[in-house]
């Protein structure tokens, strides 16, 4: 445990713990990706967000990840399958590296979709494909032979990530704006007046506001410590459970978030707990009976995989900077929104924007705007209207469209204007400037206006 | 572990009291009455408005018949002004495009301009007319029916009005029997859209839920996309060349000429009659967008801005010629001018009032980016 700071990382990577909690995490993290597939089509999704929009928003570096019309599908149904393997542990190698490489081509499709708990998912499917959560109570174990114990740090690596989302998630709450503005709670919870009982009455009160953002705040950063420590496990998984049922009444837009915490919570729970849920499922689908004495004599052991570990504990160091990666960067974070995904910020800004572009033909100086709609769905111009990485790749590809049509030099200017946080809408970028053809860098250091608020953050 | 736990909870108390105490209470400590708002709204300003509308296309109506069995130069002049009157208020409407206004494609039949000439003579001449074929942008009937192909009709068939009478008179003119089809299609699918609110008022003004099926966002969102869209660009921005060339035969009521600018202020006015409140044809102040964005604005500042902008707004299109055709070929910079008024208060409803009001949207999930 933790508090044995003098263990030498020798013995910590020879200890050994029971393979169970892996063996439930397979199961509920396989199905959970599946359901949540299953609820993405039902919805219309892959047809309204990745077929329907003619152009795609994409990440740095990945301009080439597209829909690939029809076939899409294919994609969203190798993700499906590839989850329903990884749950049952059926060739569990191939499955986990599927799942990881579908799943996370799905989001890289187009940015627009960006949710953080999106990105999460793919994190955890990456680092599944290093650890063994298919040795136990699976296909292949019962082909390959079953093991119980493995290195303990398979689990803790799990754990860790856990931590990092809460915890990174609590340091970005604490900033000037959500601690002594509460906002955007504020704006969110007055707009929840339709929640029975509390909407019409608590929600729209000032200390209510403030309660729920400190508390909120608190919530993020204590959750880690308080489900690490095995005598408050039992409570922090109860203020787990209120916590995220509370998010989910309040803000039902928030679609698979609180599920997928509060089964990547269980992963705190001892190994009793997690032999006692494999028999519930045991009972339930009147499996055979498979050996689960998870004794510590005679028992089969996992040997340590040295590459996985140092390869997943890299990986951990940089989820742990990544976040962090925006003090490089000038400017209001919120505002420029340089460094912001990636970082689990979540809940943080209520943001609206107006962005409309103006194609200025420099040959004989006539300028016009573009009709947004013509280019992008509703839900594509909402996003882009207040991101500048989005207006910036908005403008070059009406930029190419552009100069391609008048077969002439064209300059795209933008009229923006973003509100933040409940504060007045402000210009964001300047006005009669032209932003096509220029670099991505330069586009942040000429082209932003600075946000004249400064929000205090750590 | 315990030590931990209780600081846990005691920091919790002491900040939710220290909180409580030492914070000034920003907010009106009522919840916001949103069916008062609703029901304002509704009783005093959509309905009444549909009904003005409806009773003006009455005498429009009356005076098209008064023109039937006499067709002269002074019943035309008559049936003009009904018509002009008729065009006034429907500015009052046009910005609910919403329920069964939507599902007809109401708007799109009433006020689709510039009419489609070839359109409506082909239309004139033939046997299986559907006026109903309206219903999105493909070239369709909708650009050969409603207030501007009556426009069209009453002004725009022949050189002077002795020629236009002469139209309206021949034998079994199509002229005057295409101008009695088309005003009767107004009628019936205006006391559709009235009927049908009557219909369905109350669980409207009870509707004021926060989803984006609820009345209250619906209406909230339809008055915002309306300012940027029915009001700003049709009527100002496309005819001054925002959105391409300039094309000053596309402003409302080109025909007539010098009604344009009339329009466009009567326009302006019911979106800032509706934005305060004011019951239809009143100065009288009910609860209204404005005392709502009021609760919800902490800084205070959000709707004197927005007043501000329509105060601008007016002053600037005062300054436009009656005819804007005539404006965009002498002096588009006006007509710029004028846009660029209006456009700061699409930037203050569609961003900072639709933010605050915290309009929900379910066509994606959201963790709040």
């Amino acid at each position: 445990m933790f508090s044995k700071m003098n263990f030498s990382l020798n013995s910590y990577l020879d200890s050994k713990t029971s393979i169970a909690p892996l063996v439930v995490f397979r199961i509920s993290f396989g199905l959970l990706i599946f359901f949540s597939i299953i609820r993405f089509w039902l919805k219309g999704w892959i047809e309204t967000i990745y077929l329907n929009p003619s152009f795609h928003f994409s990440y740095d570096g990945f301009f080439w990840v597209k829909p690939i019309g029809e076939l899409t599908y294919l994609i969203f149904v190798l993700c499906l399958i590839s989850s329903l393997f990884v749950t049952i542990g059926y060739k569990y190698k191939t499955a986990s590296v599927v799942l990881f490489l579908s799943y996370t081509y799905i989001e890289l499709m187009d940015k627009t979709t960006y949710l953080n708990h999106y990105y999460l998912v793919s994190i955890i499917s990456f680092m599944i494909i290093f650890l063994p959560l298919s040795n136990s109570f699976s296909i292949d174990s019962k082909k390959n032979g079953e093991i119980d114990l493995i290195p303990r740090w398979n689990i803790d690596f799990l754990k860790f990530m856990i931590c990092i989302v809460y915890f990174y998630a609590g340091l970005a709450k604490i900033n000037s704006d959500w601690l002594f503005e509460a906002q955007p709670l504020k704006i969110w919870l007055l707009g929840s007046y339709n929640i029975p009982l509390i909407g019409e009455s608590l929600l729209q009160k000032n200390w209510v506001h403030y309660f729920m953002s400190w508390g909120g705040m608190l919530y993020d950063v204590l959750i880690p410590f308080l489900l690490l420590i095995s005598k408050t496990r039992f409570l922090a998984f109860l203020l787990v459970i209120i916590f995220h049922v509370l998010t989910k009444i309040l803000f039902p837009a928030i679609g698979m978030f609180p599920y997928i915490m509060i089964i990547s919570c269980l992963i705190f729970f001892n190994s009793n707990f997690h032999n006692m849920v494999i028999r519930m499922i045991i009972n339930a689908f009147n499996l055979i009976k498979i050996k689960l004495d998870r004794g510590i004599k005679n028992t089969t052991q996992l040997n340590h995989n040295s590459f996985s570990f140092y390869f997943l504990s890299v990986f951990l160091i940089i989820q742990m900077i990544l976040p962090m990666r925006y003090k490089f960067y000038n400017g209001e974070l919120f505002w420029n929104e340089r460094g912001y995904r990636f970082s689990w910020r979540v809940m943080l800004v209520e943001k609206k924007g107006y962005t409309s572009l103006k194609v200025v033909d420099k040959t004989n100086n006539n300028d016009f705007y573009i009709n947004n709609e013509d280019y992008l769905t509703e839900f594509q111009e909402k996003q882009m209207s207040f991101q500048p990485d989005f207006i910036y790749e908005y403008a070059n590809y009406i930029g190419q469209i552009f100069s391609k049509k008048f077969g002439s030099d064209i300059e795209i200017h933008v009229d923006s204007f973003v509100t933040l946080n409940g504060r007045r809408s402000e210009r964001l970028i300047k006005e009669n400037f032209n932003i096509y053809n220029i670099k991505k860098s330069e586009f942040y250091k000429k082209c932003l206006i600075p946000y004249k608020y400064d929000i205090k953050k750590i | 572990m315990k030590k931990f736990l209780l600081l846990f909870i005691i920091s919790f108390l002491f900040i939710s009291c220290s909180k409580d105490d030492s914070t000034e209470i920003d907010i009106d400590p009522q919840a916001f009455d949103r069916e008062a708002l609703m029901r304002n709204l509704t009783d005093n300003i959509i309905i009444p408005a549909y009904e003005n509308f409806d009773s003006k296309l009455s005498m429009l109506n009356s005076d098209l018949q008064s023109f039937n069995s006499n067709v002269s130069i002074e019943n035309l002049e008559k049936l003009r002004q009904s018509f002009i009157e008729s065009y006034k208020s429907w500015q009052y409407v046009e910005m609910f495009n919403i329920g069964k206004a939507e599902e007809i494609y109401y708007h799109l039949k009433i006020n689709v301009y510039p009419v489609n000439i070839a359109r409506v003579q082909n239309n004139m001449s033939s046997s299986s007319l559907d006026l109903d074929d309206c219903s999105s942008n493909k070239p369709n009937n909708c650009s050969a029916q409603g207030l501007p192909t009556v426009d069209f009709l009453l002004y725009g068939i022949a050189e002077n009005d002795s020629g236009i009478v002469e139209l309206f008179s021949a034998e079994n003119s199509s002229y005057l029997s295409y101008l009695n089809l088309v005003v009767g299609k107004i009628l019936s699918n205006t006391s559709l859209i009235i009927n049908d609110w009557l219909d369905t008022k109350e669980s409207f003004i009870s509707s004021f839920q926060n989803n984006s099926s609820s009345s209250l966002n619906m209406l909230a969102n339809d008055f915002v996309y309306y300012y940027e869209k029915g009001f700003r660009a049709n009527k100002i921005g496309i005819p001054a060349g925002r959105f391409s060339v300039k094309l000053p035969q596309n402003v409302e009521a080109y025909y007539s000429q010098i009604f344009s600018k009339d329009y466009s202020l009567e326009a302006l006015k019911a979106v800032e009659n509706f934005f305060l409140g004011k019951s239809f044809g009143t100065e009288i102040d009910g609860t209204s967008f404005k005392d709502y964005i009021d609760y919800l604005d902490t800084e205070k500042t959000l709707s004197n801005l927005v007043l501000q902008s329509f105060e601008n707004s007016f002053n600037k299109i005062q300054l436009l010629d009656n005819n804007f055709s005539l404006q965009v070929n002498t002096d588009n910079l006006k007509m710029l001018e004028a846009y660029d008024a209006i456009q700061q208060g699409v930037v203050y409803l569609k961003t900072d009032m639709l933010s605050l009001m915290s309009i929900s949207v379910d066509y994606m999930d959201a963790d709040g980016d």
